[in-house]
């Protein structure tokens, strides 16, 4: 009786059921709507921009949001909207990809620690604790200083820094489910690393690992942002949102819409990503064994 | 008001996750009266525990009482204000907990923790109270009643310590007692020397007793009157000897059948079985810890076991918990590799490691776990999870592989339409069966089974039990059964392995009828109860005085 359950309405508001027994949250589909946004802007970029995005089009810089210039011009009266539009390119880009590497790699050494144990989770374990101790600012700074900044270093660099987070948390949830019967009814039948690692255990750890993943997202685009701002990061002429901030940050004193709507654009996906994640569904989340 | 506890139309309620509210009790007459032992029996789920704690007015979280009235020396526990049930608890009403070892803190010595109702109630000054307790100790035959009380929990045993729960709850001189499965993690030895000491005090105090168990055969010992229960109904209650002699519900029926278990339908061994046994082990040795000195692990938990198994027989291994009978399957299956000794398996010397053991010496030699709910990969549906060996030893994909799915769900007797379900969508007996096809999806020639039946209630195992021994005559298998509950081996198995501290002390085969030499294989097997009423009070065996022997 108390596994059909689920799909009973609830009384209550903000919440509505929809296919087999998902309940969706209000606040997550709103920031589920806002992250789609962003990513469907990200893919279509090159259709939907009214101008040029190098082009300078307005007679005077800094120019205030008037029609045919939504969201007003930069400081060289170049059109904003074009250039947040491509820059949620690089900036969503570069993220996905940095944290598809990290958390990739991250979760695939974890459970590999927690199967092998002994001395390969010994050494992994050591080399990712002393990666975790540099400061990760620092560290993409010594990186770029030392190789110059590409957008393929960049993506490289963010990954590394966020490897030994996803290291830690996968391991934690593998060593769990590694102590379980089934795990050990499949080592003696036999199976492999590859085997267990991908069909025993990552089913049981993957609602987690999935939310982590949004989260070490977030922590990218801010890291991203940041080093961007600081003119380490994506290079002109491209532009991610952290590059237009700094680019624009002369607006400040005359309120420039250029330098306040990339700050917002940074806000409205991370926040969303966050509340996305909160928000999955229960069954989703819920999806470990332990 | 005659009786001292009347239970009328008592109903309880427990809320789903959706909120909707669903009756787990459905409606409980009962009298109960003073001194009289009343044993509630079920299935796990039947609602016993339930029906037992409104006496104390309490329902767990989630739960409340919704109709009818529960009077216990006049008061009714479910109209009766919080504190003024608080007030009752332990001096009229007191429980018994099943896990004693739970129940304990363990921080504190265990006389503080026996003198604290007396305390919370004001009933006596604290040296009264230890008075009693050591009086009670005395009563319930602790050994050094004196000091006993000085340790702490963790340095008693935990048949002791059981006892020693009921010491709590029966100084506040309560007039019922509640007893929530107080033996069922005890082992048969240590669970005749606690039954003993509770039917002595009660009968002494005239205390009235609910007593709560899913154990058929200790209940027949302690109760006057049973009530069974299944899904929150009453099936029928009556005296133990009606119940025993004459069960009128079939529910009842098919718990005593399965008190008695079929022996029949296993032929006697082939006369010209002379070939080479199937598995052969020679003082086999193995433990945990770091290795020392010498050799050995720092904890030998097996110690130089040999024993036989024969092709398409079956071997017993009995003994109490901590005896090396778990470890000594895990040696055998190259779980934990043993550290001195052979194994011989289907005429080839095996490698103590699974690891360096051959793909066909794998699938050859399966081993099923006690536990279904951790054996099975919960994420994973049935189809997937009996799909893999399948696929790994035999190279059975696509529609090979779904029609032999379908076979072994027939052939343990679960619907195909299973398939499509994940283990938490299964109850226990199902996952156990799911558990079991699996090994027999390797197609194997010997299954080791690691207490498999006990995690389960005493029908659903015997249903399992019956499903081995068919399997057997079609298959030819061979099982190593690994129990400590004797009547299941007895069941099943063509010889029995009696372990001890480690090692073999006795092999006894019941075809034959002999009876046991050694002594403690002679207190394992007149430990478990019968469902005689008066064999606890006619067994002879002082256990304790066994034990030191």
């Amino acid at each position: 009786m108390k596994t059909h359950s689920s799909t009973e309405p609830r009384a209550s508001t903000g919440s509505l059921t929809a296919w087999s027994g998902y309940r969706i949250n209000l606040v997550g589909l709103a920031a589920f709507s806002v992250v789609l946004f962003w990513a469907l802007v990200a893919l279509f970029a090159p259709y939907i921009t009214p101008h040029s995005v190098g082009e300078m089009i307005d007679l005077d810089y800094f120019g205030p949001m008037r029609p045919g210039l939504w969201l007003g011009s930069d400081y060289l009266g170049r059109d904003m909207l074009s250039r947040i539009i491509y820059g949620a390119r690089y900036t969503v880009g570069i993220s996905l990809a940095a944290v598809s590497i990290a958390c990739f790699t991250g979760v695939v050494l974890g459970m590999t620690s927690a199967v092998l144990r002994g001395p390969v989770d010994m050494v992994v374990s050591r080399i990712l604790d002393a990666m975790n101790s540099i400061p990760s600012k620092l560290f993409g700074l010594m990186v770029v200083a030392a190789v110059g900044s590409s957008i393929p270093v960049l993506i490289l660099t963010l990954s590394v820094i966020y490897v030994p987070g996803a290291y830690r948390f996968s391991r934690a949830l593998a060593i769990n489910i590694d102590t379980m019967d089934f795990i050990m009814v499949a080592r003696i039948r036999g199976e492999r690393l590859p085997y267990l690692i991908a069909s025993e255990i990552l089913p049981n750890i993957i609602g987690p690992v999935l939310a982590d993943l949004g989260l070490r997202f977030v922590f990218i685009v801010l890291l991203l942002s940041g080093l961007s701002f600081l003119g380490l990061g994506v290079q002109p002429p491209y532009a991610d949102w952290g590059a237009l901030v700094r680019e624009n940050i002369g607006g400040l004193p005359f309120a420039a819409p250029a330098v306040i709507v990339p700050s917002l654009a940074i806000a409205t996906l991370t926040i969303s990503v966050n509340l996305l994640i909160d928000n999955l569904p229960q069954k989703i989340r819920d999806r470990s064994a332990s | 008001m005659t009786n001292l506890v009347e239970i009328r139309g008592l109903t309880v309620e427990a809320t789903t996750d959706s909120g909707r509210w669903i009756q787990i009790l459905k409606g409980i007459d009962l009298d109960i009266a003073a001194g009289e032992t009343v044993a509630f029996i079920g299935e796990s789920g039947s609602g016993k525990t339930t029906a037992a704690m409104t006496l104390l007015g309490y329902a767990r979280p989630g739960c409340r009482i919704s109709g009818g009235t529960v009077t216990v020396d006049g008061h009714d526990m479910v109209t009766l204000p919080e504190k003024d049930r608080a007030a009752l608890r332990g001096t009229t009403v007191a429980y018994v907990p099943q896990s004693a070892a739970a129940a304990f803190n363990p921080a504190s010595t265990i006389m503080e923790q026996v003198i604290e109702v007396t305390r919370i109630h004001r009933l006596m000054p604290p040296d009264e109270a230890r008075r009693r307790a050591v009086a009670l100790f005395r009563a319930l035959s602790l050994p050094n009643p004196d000091s006993i009380g000085d340790r702490y929990p963790h340095q008693v045993s935990g048949g002791q310590l059981q006892r020693l729960a009921a010491a709590m709850a029966l100084i506040g001189d309560p007039k019922v007692v509640i007893f929530d499965e107080p033996t069922t993690a005890l082992d048969v030895t240590t669970q005749v020397e606690v039954l003993r000491a509770f039917k002595a005090v009660t009968a002494q105090h005239r205390i009235a007793c609910v007593y709560v168990s899913h154990d058929l055969a200790v209940v027949a010992q302690i109760a006057d009157r049973i009530m069974v229960l299944r899904n929150g109904a009453v099936q029928e209650t009556g005296s133990v000897h009606d119940i025993l002699t004459r069960p009128a519900h079939p529910y009842t029926q098919e718990l005593l059948h399965a008190f008695h278990p079929d022996t029949g339908g296993r032929e006697a061994l082939p006369a010209a079985d002379s070939g080479a046994p199937l598995l052969e082990i020679n003082t086999l040795s193995a433990g945990y810890g770091p290795p020392q000195s010498n050799g050995q692990p720092l904890v030998l938990a097996v110690k130089g076991v040999s024993l036989q198994v024969k092709r398409g027989t079956n071997l017993g291994i009995i003994g109490e918990s901590g005896c090396g009978k778990s470890t000594l399957a895990r040696a055998i299956a190259g779980i934990l590799p043993a550290c001195k000794g052979d194994i011989q398996f289907n005429g080839k010397e095996l490698w103590h490691s699974a690891r360096q053991r051959s793909h066909d010496q794998l699938r050859d030699l399966q081993i099923v776990f006690q536990h279904a709910d951790t054996a099975l990969n919960p994420a994973k549906s049935i189809e997937d999870i009996l799909g893999r060996p399948l696929t790994f030893y035999h190279g059975l994909r696509g529609k090979a592989r779904d029609a032999r799915v379908d076979a072994l769900l027939d052939m343990v007797r679960l619907p195909r339409a299973l398939r499509h379900r994940r283990p938490a969508e299964l109850s226990g007996g199902q996952k156990q069966r799911v558990n079991f096809a699996r090994a027999l999806a390797a197609e194997p020639k010997l299954i080791l089974c690691d207490e498999i039946t006990s995690a389960l209630d005493t029908v659903v195992a015997a249903a399992v039990i019956d499903l081995l021994k068919e399997l057997q005559r079609e298959l030819g298998l061979s099982y190593v059964f690994i129990s400590h509950d004797l009547s299941v081996i007895e069941a099943i198995c063509d010889e029995i392995v009696v372990m001890y501290r480690g090692q073999t002390v006795e092999t006894i085969i019941p075809a034959d009828r002999q009876p046991p030499q050694h002594p403690y294989s002679k207190l394992l097997f007149s430990s478990v109860p019968k469902l005689d009423p008066t064999w606890l009070d006619t067994l002879n065996i002082d256990a304790d005085r066994m034990r030191v022997a």
